[in-house]
């Protein structure tokens, strides 16, 4: 089976072909204004490389900032409406409240609270108010608004709510696109209701940018199925991720490290990806990356998602040296892209930490002749500033003293000509300018559920299966083939200052995608 | 009392929710919701007063209230907002005493933000200063039940307009386990209100200066991450604290014990602390700590655990392997080390019947 992972970055966009367990080809191009035809070139390239026919390509994986880029850059956003179920509770705070405003305004943002909800046990806070939600149902309908998220109190223990709100909000307008919080993330209202405002505000862009994928994947001759890796390094199918493009949030880090995984056949590793502009440092856990476990924003909101913790740093192969009072500084401003056009090693007049690596003779590219001259105080002095910003980033994502092996990859890993790195040993993989892509390539399917049990009313083994069984079913849904789905994190936290055994069960399953 | 004190601005909302996190000793719940309400009442153009004790005569009448239940609840099932002062309210109806200010049961954690949530809502000014100095799990933990404070009339009010009335109550201890009891059915989380207090009470018998205290931490923090100096100091000089130890947190255990969140925290030094093992011994909050076996600190006296590098307090439900801390310590208020404080908040009343505070006091 052959597999071709693309990432498309801010900067570059990265592809490489894989079976099994080999790289057949791999190509670094530039992203394109558009995207798609920066795609289309990666993928004809990346057949061309490998001389494979474009129906032998089973399976194309994805990796992209798009949706990410456009909460940041407040752009192509849909008028959105959320509509919370929990009133009496709640009441003072209505969704987006701690939204930045011109985010608000970007997705015209209407927040409602009405009636409905749940306790942590389950029972109703309130019936749920049908009649309220059918009149903002025609307000909207006449406004316009085609995307709303809905969020309603203890969704991830009863979703029933959730789903009403939905078949109501289906009938009253139809074509609406309904973003239900159950499905997007944990216990923590403001943070979930927030996730599922941004899910909600991107779905009509989601439709158009899974269309072009499609399109570039077609125009390429590849029939294959089409997938989206998500933040925790697994996929979603082409048709989900078009219904939750919120879950590519940050897939990039992960992608990168669990390719670095996969290409030097290490599962407990930290890993460097050093780009053009930052490196960014994780730990590698069982081949996949340890998760963040506070708040994550996104576009300047609060919300919960599963990300990569990853610890990054001002420093790529195209960050600017300067000499100033103090000594010499790195970054974290960075030529980018135009290191071609302004590294000095390739004619410009840009300082450039590349350009440091060449006259120290740790690279060899472009041409050293015009770094020659460089004085070996600056050299050094510059070399040690990048080492030590390194070997920070190794220090953040270390979190035992255990001695792990540190795997560098990326466009800008030609920065570390290293053996070690805060006595760690150094390891670069084959194909490690594209790890991202090989990450993309081989991720896999995953499933998670997070809610609270009252073990007074369940056996904590009921709960535990009710919890497996939750996990195993969004995995399902999610493209991953039902055998073989395997538990990787069960977590069990007891809730403080309450008796009766109420229990927070998060458990994550992750399988191979059904092809 | 308008010349008195001052006036809680937005911009002091960010500082005083950090300072009340680290001063939560990793419990009393995240303040981060309760900020963002008091922000909005605020932006309504709502004005909170914190006033010293000397603003207020010995005639005038306090009362404490906050939020019960568990932390994990309350950031979902968000409040409604007026829990406590429906508390409040059948209070003052149950004993036909106004209130002429408020004052927070806990300055840890979320319940130091509460009463300034609540007083926005009352237009009345809140008492610089709380009955804990930090956090603590259970309702008769305050220095107000500790030196005398009425355990009843008492009052707990939910989400819905529900309000359950106290009295009377025999011992601090059973309104404790009732209003638990009762919080339960609640949902989980609810606001509760105590017995009123006469303000010759409030300064014999509550830690002056808390709010203030809280913050001057916050705003130390904020103003060292914004100008990038060294957080740790920084938070070490105004908080008047000692570092106690640092490094990196290399186990977290947790076990249920009668509705509380038990366990362990290992860290393994760093720095001036390489080679050396720290425990902390956590029950919802900070309890005991031990530097290679040797108690170095216990409660009363307040264990923060705060991240190394930014100065972000960590609560015990956050603390994770891998996490790189520093651990300080701060000497709880000479009202919470007498012996009949610490019948009720000493190494003894939470399990430790080895540890003799006396000889550990920081």
């Amino acid at each position: 089976m052959i597999r071709i992972g693309i990432d498309v970055g801010g900067t570059n966009t990265d592809a490489a072909m894989i079976t099994q367990d080999v790289v057949l080809a791999s190509c670094k191009i530039y992203t394109t204004g558009d995207i798609m035809s920066g795609v289309r070139t990666a993928l004809s390239r990346l057949l061309e490389i490998s001389g494979q026919p474009a129906s032998a390509v089973s399976a194309v994986m994805i990796g992209t900032t798009h949706f990410t880029n456009a909460v940041v850059q407040r752009r192509d956003l849909a008028p959105t409406a959320a509509i919370r179920l929990g009133l009496p509770a709640s009441a003072c705070l209505p969704p987006m409240t701690d939204w930045p405003t011109d985010l608000r305004d970007a997705i015209a943002g209407r927040g409602y609270m009405i009636a409905g909800g749940n306790e942590f046990d389950g029972r109703e806070i309130a019936p749920l108010d049908e009649t309220a939600l059918r009149g903002i149902a025609a307000q909207l309908r006449a406004q316009g608004v085609g995307s709303v998220a809905v969020s309603s109190i203890f969704s991830p223990v009863n979703a029933e709510m959730e789903h009403r709100a939905e078949a109501i909000l289906n009938a009253e307008m139809p074509g609406v696109h309904v973003t239900k919080s159950h499905e997007i993330g944990r216990i923590g209202l403001l943070e979930r209701e927030n996730a599922s405002i941004l899910n909600a505000c991107l779905r009509d862009l989601s439709r158009t940018v899974i269309t072009a994928f499609r399109d570039a994947l077609a125009q390429s001759g590849i029939q294959g199925a089409m997938y989206l890796t998500q933040n925790d390094g697994t996929l979603m199918d082409a048709g989900f991720a078009e219904r939750f493009p919120v879950m590519t949030f940050a897939s990039g880090p992960t992608n990168s490290m669990r390719g670095a995984a996969f290409l030097s056949g290490v599962a407990d590793a930290i890993v460097v990806d050093v780009g053009g502009t930052t490196s960014d440092a994780g730990l590698l856990r069982g081949g996949l990356p340890r998760q963040a476990g506070i708040a994550v924003e996104v576009g300047g909101v609060r919300t919960n998602f599963r990300m990569p913790d990853v610890f990054s740093v001002g420093l790529g192969g195209g960050s600017i040296i300067r000499q100033a009072e103090g000594g010499i500084t790195v970054g974290p401003d960075s030529v980018g892209y135009r290191l071609a056009d302004e590294g000095m090693v390739f004619g410009g007049a840009t300082l450039t930490t590349t350009d440091i690596m060449v006259a120290a003779g740790g690279a060899s590219l472009g041409d050293r002749s015009r770094v020659a001259d460089l004085p070996p105080a600056l050299v050094r002095d510059a070399r040690r500033a990048i080492t030590a910003l390194l070997e920070q980033c190794v220090e953040r994502a270390r979190i035992s003293a255990d001695m792990l092996p540190v795997l560098v990859v990326g466009g800008g890993s030609i920065l570390v000509d290293h053996e070690t790195l805060a006595g760690l040993p150094v390891m670069k993989p084959a194909h490690f300018a594209v790890a991202n892509a090989v990450g993309a390539a081989i991720a896999q399917v995953s499933g998670e559920t997070d809610r609270v049990y009252s073990l007074a009313t369940v056996s904590r083994d009921a709960a535990m299966a009710d919890a497996r069984k939750g996990a195993m079913d969004m995995a399902i849904a999610a493209g991953a083939a039902p055998d073989g789905l395997e538990v990787i994190d069960i977590e069990e936290i007891p809730l403080a200052y309450l008796p009766g055994n109420a229990t927070r069960i998060r458990i994550k399953v992750i399988g191979d995608l059904h092809v | 009392m308008s010349e008195w004190g001052y006036v809680i601005g937005e911009e002091d909302l960010l500082p005083l929710s950090l300072g009340c996190a680290v001063l939560g000793t990793g419990g009393g719940g995240n303040p981060y919701l309760g900020m963002l309400r008091t922000r909005e009442l605020i932006r309504a153009g709502a004005q909170v007063r914190i006033i010293p004790f000397d603003a207020l005569d010995d005639t005038a009448t306090v009362y404490a209230l906050g939020s019960i239940g568990a932390p994990v609840v309350g950031v979902e099932k968000i409040k409604r907002g007026d829990e406590c002062l429906h508390a409040l309210r059948a209070l003052e109806r149950t004993t036909g005493r106004r209130a002429d200010a408020l004052i927070s049961e806990e300055i840890g954690g979320s319940n130091g933000i509460e009463p300034i949530a609540i007083a926005a809502q009352a237009g009345l000014p809140v008492l610089d200063g709380d009955g804990m100095g930090r956090a603590f799990p259970e309702v008769q933990m305050t220095t107000f039940f500790i030196y005398g404070q009425a355990c009843s009339p008492a009052a707990v009010a939910d989400d819905k307009g529900n309000v359950v009335t106290f009295d009377p109550v025999d011992t601090m201890y059973r309104l404790e386990a009732l209003a638990r009891a009762v919080t339960v059915q609640m949902g989980g989380s609810a606001g509760m209100c105590t017995a009123p207090m006469g303000m010759a009470f409030i300064r014999r018998a509550a830690l002056p200066g808390t709010v203030t205290q809280a913050l001057r931490i916050g705003r130390a923090i904020v103003d060292a991450r914004a100008t990038r100096a060294d957080v740790l100091e920084r938070l070490l000089v105004v908080a008047d604290a000692t570092l106690l130890f640092t490094g990196r947190v290399t186990a977290v255990v947790r076990e249920m014990k009668g509705g509380f969140s038990v366990g362990m925290v290992m860290i393994a030094g760093n720095g001036a602390y390489a080679g050396c093992t720290a425990r902390i011994a956590i029950q919802n909050e900070n309890l005991v700590l031990w530097v290679d076996d040797a108690v170095m600190a216990c409660v009363p006296d307040l264990i923060m655990m705060v991240e190394h590098e930014t100065g972000e307090p960590i609560t015990t439900e956050l603390v994770k392997y891998g996490l790189p801390v520093a651990v300080i310590g701060l000497p709880a208020h000479d009202l919470l080390r007498t012996a009949q404080a610490l019948d009720v908040v000493g190494p003894q009343a939470f399990g430790y019947a080895g540890i003799d505070y006396d000889t550990h006091r920081l």
